[in-house]
C-alpha cells in the first residue's frame, strides 16, 4: 500500500488496493472503472492513465471502455444525481413532462450538473419500476407516480 | 424453532419500495411490539407480486388477505383491528375496478385469476433472502434429481420435449440450444445468463431476480450439468442494486448448504457462479456484446458464426440463456417435459411472463399461458384503459418489436402469431397505449432510443437510424414532406437486411409497423400538418372558448411567456404569436375552457 498511485497526488489509498485486488485476472477493466468511479465520484483522465498503466493497457483501450458505457462519469457530478427515467412506459404516461419540470426546476439539461453543484441530472432509459410510472430516482431512492407538481415538492426536499 | 400464528408478508419489491414498504415494514414491527405481538405474529420481507400499480401490498397469513396501498398510517389499524381482534381492515382491501365490490383474497382478485403463475410462482410469497424458504417450496429437488437421477443427455432430452424457448425474445428451442453448447468440444465451457433486461418497459426478470432468485440458480446449475460446464456467469444490469444484492445473498447461502461449490449431491459435479455488473449499455444484451462485457471490453457484437455455443467466452464454448428461460427449468425437470408440454399452443409452450404498463387500469407482472389473447390480458387482468378511454394500440417487444392494433387483439399470442402481426415476443413487455398517444411520435421516441443505444460498428445502423429519426423528427414537427414516407421504408429494409446485430436488424420494426397500421396519422402530420392525437406540440395550438371561460385569470397567472390577456371576469385570450405550446394554462384552468387542436 502506502502512496495513492491514481496520477493525483491525493492520499487515498483505497485505489491502490482496488487495483492491487483485480491484479493479475481477466475480465476486471469493467470492475476496475465501476470501483474507481464509486470512490472518486467521476473518472478523472489521471485515474484511466493510472488503470492503463497498472494493467498494462493502452490508454485509447480503457479510455475506449469507459466512453462506451452509460455509466462511466468523465466529469465530476453533483452532489445528488437526478435519473429521470425515459423508457417506453414512463414515456407514455407523460415522462416527458416531468423530464421538463426537472430541467426548468434546476435551469439544467439533461447530462449537466446545476450552477450551485447540488445536481446533476441523467436521463435514463427505465429504472425497472414501470408500474409506477413516471418514474425517476434520486440518488438511491426511487419516486413514482410523478406529476409535475410533485416534482417541485420532492427536489424541494435535498 | 419458533411458530408464529400468522404471519404479514410486506413486499420489498422495487416498486413496493418506491412506494414506501420500508416505512411500513418498519411501522409494522413498531406496531407489533406495542400491541405485544412480536413473539406471534412474523414479518416476512417478500419479492415483488407484480401488482405493483397496488403498492405496497401487504398480505395477511393464514387468511390469506390482501391489503394494497397501504400507508404508514395505516398500519396501527391493521394490527389492531386484524392482527388482534381477527377483523380485516374493510377500506385497505382491494376494490374490483368493474364492480366496486371488496375482494379480500388474492387469488380472487381479476389481476391473477386468468394468470399462471409458474414463473412467478414464489415470487412476493417467499423471502428471497432466506434459502429455506425456497427448499420448503421444494426447491433443489430438481437440482437433486437431475443430479442423482437422470443423465446430461436425460436432462437434454426433457428440455427438448418440454417444448421451451428462449424467452429473451428470439425464442430459439432451448433443449437444442444445450445440445449444440454439450457437443462443442472443449475442457472448460460456461453458462451464462442475461439478466440485462435492457427493453425499457419491461421488468420481469428483475421480479425473478429479486423475488426468487434460487430459481434462477438451480436453472443455470442445471444447465451446466447438462452442457458440461462447471463455472457460471450472471450479468446483470447494474441499474438493478437490489436483484444484484439478492443474488449475491443467494449464491452465498446455496454455497453454505452445498448446493453450489464442489461435488453437488456427491455426484461429483462442481459449479461456481459469479456475478458481473453491466454498465448501462442496452446492446450488451445482444449475446456475444454480452461476452465482450464479461471480458472487459466495449460491448460490441461481432459476426456470428461461430456462435457462443462453440466459441463463447474467454473463447470457450458458452451457453446463454434469459433469466426468464433458467427460471422455467427448474419446474420442468420436477414435473416432467409432459406437463409443461401440456401448456399453451402448438409451438409455442408453457407460460410467458408481460409487464403490463402504459395506459392501463391494472400494472404489473402478468404470467399467462401461451396462446391467451392480447385482449384478455389488456381487458381481463389489465381492466382496460385508464379513465375508460378508447384503446389504440399496444406496443409488444420494445424497441425491437411493433404495435398491434384494435383489430388484431384477438390474436392468441405467441411467438409465430406475433411476428406475423409485425411485432414480436421480445422480453414481453406490453405497452399499452389510448387515443392519446401519436403514432408518429412514438415511432420517433423508439428510433430516438435504438439510435443512442446503436454501438456504432456498422454503418447502416449507426447512420440509417439517424437519418431515419431526423425524417420522424421533421415529420412530428410539422416540417414532414411528400415522400418521406417512402424514404423511411427503403431505409428500413436496407438497415434491416445490412446490420450486424439484432438491434440494428430490429430497429426499424416501430416504424414499419406504425406505418402498417396507422399510415393515416402519417399522413395527416405531412400533407395536413395535423396530429390528429394532439400530442406534438409543434402542430397543436391552444385556444380558449370564449363561453366557458369565467375570467379566473389562472392561465394567464401559470403562462411562461405572458401570452395570455384578458380582463377579470372576462373570457381570455391567447396570442399566437407568443404562445410557446407549453400546455400550463389548459393544465391550470379548472372549467376545460382551454383546448388544443
Ligand atoms: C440489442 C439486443 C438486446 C437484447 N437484450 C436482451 C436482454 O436484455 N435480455 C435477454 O435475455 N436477451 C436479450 N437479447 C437476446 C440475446 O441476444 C439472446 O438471444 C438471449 O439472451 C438468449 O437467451 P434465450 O435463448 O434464453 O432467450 C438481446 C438481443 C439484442 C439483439
Ligand atoms: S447493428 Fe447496430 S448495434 Fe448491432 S453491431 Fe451494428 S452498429 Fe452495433
Ligand atoms: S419505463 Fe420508466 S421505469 Fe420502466
Amino acid at each position: 500500500m502506502g502512496k495513492c498511485c491514481c496520477g493525483s497526488d491525493c492520499q487515498d489509498s483505497r485505489f491502490t488496493e482496488i487495483l492491487e485486488q483485480y491484479k493479475g485476472k481477466d475480465g476486471v477493466l469493467i470492475p476496475v472503472l465501476q470501483k474507481a468511479q464509486e470512490i472518486k465520484g467521476y473518472l478523472p483522465e489521471e485515474t484511466i492513465r493510472a488503470i492503463a498503466d497498472y494493467f498494462n493497457k493502452p490508454y485509447s483501450e480503457v479510455y475506449g471502455v469507459a466512453t462506451f458505457y452509460a455509466q462511466f462519469r468523465l466529469k465530476p457530478s453533483g452532489e445528488n444525481i437526478i435519473r429521470v427515467c425515459a423508457g417506453t412506459a414512463c414515456h407514455v404516461r407523460g415522462g416527458k413532462k416531468i423530464l421538463d419540470k426537472v430541467c426548468s426546476e434546476l435551469n439544467v439539461a439533461p447530462g449537466e450538473t446545476s450552477a450551485d453543484g447540488k445536481f446533476s441530472l441523467e436521463p435514463v432509459a427505465c429504472l425497472g419500476a414501470c408500474g409506477l410510472a413516471p418514474v425517476m430516482m434520486i440518488n438511491d431512492t426511487t419516486y413514482g407516480r410523478l406529476t409535475p407538481e410533485k416534482v417541485t415538492e420532492i427536489l424541494a426536499k435535498y | 424453532m419458533q411458530i408464529y400464528r400468522g404471519h404479514v408478508l410486506i413486499c420489498a419489491g422495487t416498486g413496493c419500495v418506491a412506494s414506501g414498504s420500508k416505512k411500513v415494514q418498519a411501522e409494522m414491527a413498531n406496531q407489533l411490539e406495542a400491541f405485544n405481538l412480536e413473539n406471534d405474529i412474523k414479518i416476512v420481507e417478500t419479492g415483488c407480486h407484480g401488482f405493483c400499480e397496488m403498492g405496497p401490498i401487504v398480505i395477511v397469513y393464514p387468511e390469506g388477505i390482501f391489503y394494497c396501498q397501504v400507508k404508514m398510517e395505516d398500519v396501527k389499524e391493521i394490527v389492531e383491528e386484524h392482527l388482534l381482534k381477527g377483523r380485516p381492515v374493510k377500506r385497505l382491501l382491494f376494490r374490483d375496478q368493474m364492480t366496486e365490490e371488496m375482494v379480500p383474497h388474492y387469488r380472487d382478485i381479476d389481476f391473477y385469476k386468468k394468470q399462471n403463475r409458474i414463473v412467478l410462482g414464489n415470487c412476493g410469497f417467499i423471502n428471497p433472502e432466506n434459502i429455506k424458504e425456497y427448499i420448503a417450496r421444494d426447491g433443489y429437488e430438481a437440482l437433486a434429481k437431475a443430479l442423482t437421477q437422470m443423465t446430461p443427455e436425460q436432462v437434454i432430452d426433457e428440455v427438448k420435449a418440454s417444448g421451451l424457448r428462449g424467452r429473451g425474445g428470439g425464442g430459439f428451442p432451448t433443449g437444442l440450444k444445450w445440445q449444440f453448447a454439450r457437443d462443442a468440444k472443449g475442457d472448460k465451457k460456461y453458462v451464462i445468463c442475461n439478466a440485462d433486461e435492457g427493453d425499457p418497459g419491461a421488468f420481469m426478470d428483475r421480479s425473478v431476480l429479486e423475488g426468487d432468485p434460487h430459481a434462477l440458480i438451480e436453472g443455470m446449475a442445471i444447465a451446466a450439468y447438462a452442457i458440461g460446464s462447471d463455472e457460471g456467469y450472471i450479468y446483470v444490469r447494474a441499474e438493478y442494486p437490489l436483484a444484484i444484492k439478492r443474488l449475491q445473498i443467494a449464491i452465498a447461502q446455496a454455497h453454505e448448504l452445498g448446493l453450489l461449490g464442489k461435488d453437488i449431491f456427491g455426484s461429483g459435479f462442481n459449479f461456481k457462479l459469479n456475478i458481473k455488473e453491466g454498465a448501462g449499455a442496452f446492446v450488451c444484451g445482444e449475446e456475444t456484446a454480452l461476452i465482450a462485457s464479461i471480458e472487459g471490453r466495449r460491448g460490441e457484437p461481432r459476426v456470428r458464426p461461430p456462435f457462443p455455443a462453440n466459441k463463447g467466452l474467454w473463447g470457450k464454448p458458452s451457453n446463454v440463456n434469459n433469466v426468464e428461460t433458467f427460471a422455467n427449468v427448474p419446474r420442468i425437470i420436477a414435473k416432467g417435459s409432459q406437463w409443461y408440454a401440456g401448456m399453451g399452443t402448438e409451438k409455442s409452450k408453457g407460460t410467458k411472463v408481460f409487464a403490463l404498463t402504459g395506459k392501463v387500469k391494472n400494472t404489473g407482472l402478468a404470467e399467462v399461458t401461451m396462446g391467451l389473447t392480447l385482449r384478455e390480458i389488456i381487458f381481463e387482468i389489465g381492466g382496460g384503459i385508464i379513465d375508460d378511454k378508447k384503446f389504440k394500440a399496444v406496443q409488444i417487444g420494445g424497441p425491437s418489436g411493433g404495435c398491434i392494433p384494435e383489430q388484431l387483439l384477438d390474436l392468441p399470442i405467441d411467438y409465430d402469431s406475433l411476428i406475423s402481426a409485425g411485432a414480436m415476443m421480445g422480453s414481453g413487455g406490453l405497452v399499452v397505449m389510448d387515443e392519446d398517444t401519436c403514432m408518429v411520435e412514438l415511432a420517433r421516441f423508439f428510433l430516438n432510443f435504438t439510435q443512442m443505444e446503436s454501438c456504432g460498428k456498422c454503418t447502416p445502423c449507426r447512420e440509417g437510424t439517424k437519418i431515419m429519426l431526423d425524417i420522424l423528427e421533421r415529420i412530428t414537427k410539422g416540417e414532414g414532406k411528400e415522400g418521406d414516407i417512402e424514404l423511411l421504408e427503403s431505409l428500413a429494409k436496407t438497415i434491416k437486411s445490412t446490420s450486424l446485430c439484432g438491434l440494428g436488424q430490429t430497429a426499424p420494426n416501430p416504424v414499419l409497423a406504425t406505418l402498417r397500421y396507422f399510415r393515416d396519422e402519417y399522413e395527416a402530420h405531412i400533407k395536413e400538418k395535423r396530429c390528429p392525437a394532439g400530442v406534438c406540440t409543434a402542430l397543436a395550438s391552444y385556444s380558449i372558448l370564449e363561453d366557458k371561460c369565467i375570467g379566473c385569470t389562472a392561465c394567464a397567472r401559470v403562462c411562461p411567456v405572458n401570452a395570455i390577456s384578458g380582463e377579470v371576469k372576462k373570457p381570455h385570450k391567447i396570442d399566437p404569436a407568443k404562445c410557446i405550446k407549453c400546455g400550463a394554462c389548459a393544465q391550470a384552468c379548472k372549467f376545460n375552457a382551454i383546448v388544443k387542436k
